[in-house]
């Protein structure tokens, strides 16, 4: 891409920057210039399906923006008369079948073909034909789909295929029948899906949402002879603000630590203090393998979507994965296995809620597994970060004005290497630098791997513990986890350790976030977590003394049999997915 | 997985997604109908997620996704029986069986499949049930031409076409 030809040409009365191979909408945009779009997707081929983004291109006409080249001479007209009026057609002929609900529909005021209808005035049903009525499909434990409230946008199909690797969901059928499902339009339970939630992240209507678990939490919250207690996520105190209109990446937890208080939770834990917990056991479990026991390259286990990929997809590599729980398992276990007898109180009353920047966690909670001989679940319920916001709005709660908390111990204690979980490349920083301790008995020199940071899908490196060479890499996004897959069935044997993290960008892109964010604000938020990581003092998983504390008093060893029980998992092959 | 999808799939060795549609005809041509395991089956071989195997085939109406029924029934909507209100046919025939167009009720009995022109435009609105054809067909007397074949097959004739 060096030496790209640029030149100017005219929007709306005004020059603005070009370079070969832009689209009109990339040229609008720079120029500060708002197009709308509905199926455009940054970084993926246009698709052209909504039309939404059409411009007046003096001596042309019409022509959608999105998929339109610039050429030198053009001029553009983003709102004449001929431009604004076709949009607001099409948005009147997308609400001819649509379900127009919207005091209903949980995406009330943050659903864009709503603002669109706002925005071009449509005040009357010009065209009017029978509403859709296809079934909800409820049969996720992670999300709804509500095929009524689809615009065939094909958003979804896309990020699911392309950028997720999963392919879980296409258009069937044609012409006015045409819907998006899982194959034999069965239930997205019974498919591929890996309920990372990337599909409802771009959604732009309520045709694709969360499982909530909000009446759950506030049933328990409301009854007296349950005492509520409530974990978060490491993403989710950087990422929280966003919903307040607070600067994204500012960390809230102290304000949200409150807040979840004034809420009525009992306790206020830190999912971070069980990813220290998780390095303790994993940068273990490295070390073991690295000694001869056990399958090379090990990945990491602690995001539920790529655990499900690599069950239904590559079940020949599930020796590879550890077999760690996930942060928010294990901080189950922990609440309700030791915690809860420690403080004498009965587990089954004990309610365990987890805030997470992910609808997987949601599938992750009832895994098969995740409870005690009784099958009483280690964690009750799965809030998102949104359900959270919502949830602090419905109290009238304004996270601005709470006065900082801090978070109960001992299970709130946590080092900065726990709370890089929530980045990609966090897991690898974090299980290095206690890997390093373990293999040579010493620090690391530079606790900060600036190889393994930052937002790009795939970072690889050679790291030195002593005389060990590790070779490691950092991947976010199925679609390019599949890549590295195929090499390391194709024998590709320099990787010692690999972690996966489901999302684009890990847990701070996860989909249980801010809606309608873009790249700057996961930047901002996986920047937040560096800022954390960087100003306080503790930075080793191993240095968290309350972790030690839980293995001097409880666990024993790392990998010992108590660990085993409480802190690790299975997996099993899914070949009946489709 | 019916050996017959195995020996089709086998006439297509190291093929792409360029065979999916000829793939999906002879599969279709030798069951009857594309089942799921067929369809998965074609997946794997192609290395095409399901979903898209089926979002392909269920683009085009030539495909069915459940056996065919005992007695096949074929509504016509070519133009003259449109003209003549074969919709309000389709409407009846799909309240009186339950099922859709391309569905086949849970007896076994019926196969339901909406076609482009029978050719026999001079008895619209016409329709098929197992190879008879009924000319001018209106919506109430659906119930007595599909009570008659239920009859028949009660009396076990095997006289389905
Ligand atoms: S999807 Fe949007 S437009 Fe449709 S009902 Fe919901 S809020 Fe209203
Ligand atoms: S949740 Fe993820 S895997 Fe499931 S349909 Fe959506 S994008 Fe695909
Ligand atoms: S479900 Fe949402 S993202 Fe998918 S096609 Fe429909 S409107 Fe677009
Ligand atoms: S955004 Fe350009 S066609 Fe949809």
């Amino acid at each position: 891409m060096s030496a790209t030809e640029t030149f100017r040409i005219e929007v709306n009365g005004r020059p603005a920057e070009a370079r070969r191979g832009e689209t009109l909408l990339d040229v609008c945009r720079h120029a500060g210039v708002d197009v709308p779009t509905l199926c455009h997707l940054p970084d993926l081929a246009p698709s052209g399906a909504c039309r939404i983004c059409v411009v007046d291109v003096r001596g042309r006409g019409l022509v959608p923006s999105c998929s339109c080249p610039v050429e030198p001479g053009m001029s553009v007209e983003t709102n004449s008369q001929s431009a604004t009026r076709a949009r607001k057609t099409i948005v009147e002929l997308l609400l001819a079948n649509h379900p127009d609900d919207c005091l209903y529909c949980v995406r009330h005021g943050e659903c864009e073909l709503q603002d669109l209808a706002q925005r071009y005035g449509v005040r009357e049903r010009r065209y009017v034909t029978a509403k859709n009525d296809h079934h909800v499909d409820i049969s996720s434990p992670s999300l709804v789909r509500d095929p009524a409230k689809c615009i065939l946008c094909g958003k979804c199909v896309r990020v699911c295929e392309e950028v997720m690797g999963v392919a879980a969901i296409d258009f069937i059928r044609r012409g006015s029948r045409t819907l998006v499902a899982p194959a034999f339009n069965r239930g997205l339970n019974v498919s591929t899906c890996i309920n990372c939630g990337q599909c409802v992240m771009v959604c732009p209507t309520g045709a694709l949402h969360e499982k909530s678990h909000l009446k759950e939490v506030q049933d328990a919250l409301d009854d007296p002879a349950v005492t509520v207690v409530v974990q978060h996520a490491p993403a989710v105190s950087v990422s929280l603000a966003e919903e307040f209109g607070l600067e994204p990446g500012a960390d809230v937890e102290a304000l949200m630590v409150t807040a979840l208080r004034r809420l009525g939770f009992a306790r206020v834990f830190d999912t971070s203090f069980a990813a220290d917990l998780t390095i303790m056991e994993e940068a273990s479990e490295l070390v073991s393998r690295l000694k001869g026991g056990g399958r090379l390259p090990m990945f990491t286990s602690c995001s539920p979507g790529w655990v499900k990929f690599v069950e239904q997809f590559y079940p020949d590599l599930m020796p590879n994965l550890s077999t760690c729980k996930s942060p928010q398992q294990m901080m189950g276990a922990v609440v309700k296995r030791v915690w809860a007898g420690r403080e004498g109180l009965d587990p089954r009353r004990v309610f365990s809620v987890a805030i997470m920047p992910c609808i997987a966690k949601k599938f992750e909670a009832q895994r098969p597994g995740m409870g005690d001989a009784e099958d009483v679940p280690d964690v009750d319920a799965v809030l998102t970060t949104r359900e959270l916001a919502r949830l602090i709005r419905l109290h009238g709660l304004d996270l601005a004005r709470m006065t900082p908390g801090a978070p109960d111990l001992p299970l709130g204690e946590r080092s900065t290497a726990g709370k890089l979980f929530g980045g990609t490349g966090g897991v690898m920083e974090a299980a290095l630098r206690t890997a390093h301790w373990l293999v040579t008995g010493r620090e690391m020199y530079h606790l900060t791997i600036g190889a393994v940071r930052g937002l790009e899908g795939v970072k690889e490196a050679r790291v030195k513990l002593d005389d060990v060479e590790l070779g490691v890499a950092v991947v976010s996004g199925l679609g390019r986890a599949r890549r590295l897959l195929e090499e390391v069935r194709a024998g590709r044997d320099d990787l010692h350790f690999i972690e996966v993290m489901t999302c684009p960008g890990g847990c701070v892109g996860g989909g249980g976030q801010p809606l309608r964010a873009d790249t700057g604000a996961v930047l901002s938020r996986l920047e937040g977590l560096y800022r954390i990581d960087r100003s306080e003092p503790v930075r080793l998983s191993h240095r968290n003394r309350h972790v030690q504390e839980l293995y001097d008093e409880v666990l024993g060893e790392p990998l010992g049999a108590r660990s085993h029980e409480l802190l690790h998992t299975h997996y099993h092959a899914r070949d009946g997915a489709v | 997985m019916s050996p017959r999808v195995v020996d089709i799939l086998e006439r297509f060795p190291g093929a792409h997604r360029d065979s999916l549609i000829p793939i999906l005809q002879a599969v279709q041509e030798q069951e009857g109908f594309l089942s799921q395991d067929s369809v998965l089956a074609i997946g794997r071989h192609l290395d095409l997620p399901a979903s898209k195997v089926y979002g392909v085939a269920t683009f085009y109406n030539q495909f069915r996704f459940t056996p065919v029924g005992r007695f096949h029934v074929q509504v016509c909507r070519g133009t003259a029986c449109h003209v003549k209100g074969s919709a309000n046919v389709l409407d009846a025939i799909e309240r009186e069986l339950g099922v859709k167009a391309g569905g086949t009720t849970r007896d076994g009995l019926f196969s339901l499949e909406v076609v482009a022109c029978i050719g026999a435009c001079g008895l619209a609105p016409v329709i098929a049930v197992g190879g008879d054809f009924h000319a001018g067909v209106a919506p109430r007397d659906v119930p007595g031409i599909f009570a008659a074949y239920r009859e028949r097959a009660k009396e076990g004739g095997s006289d389905a076409a």
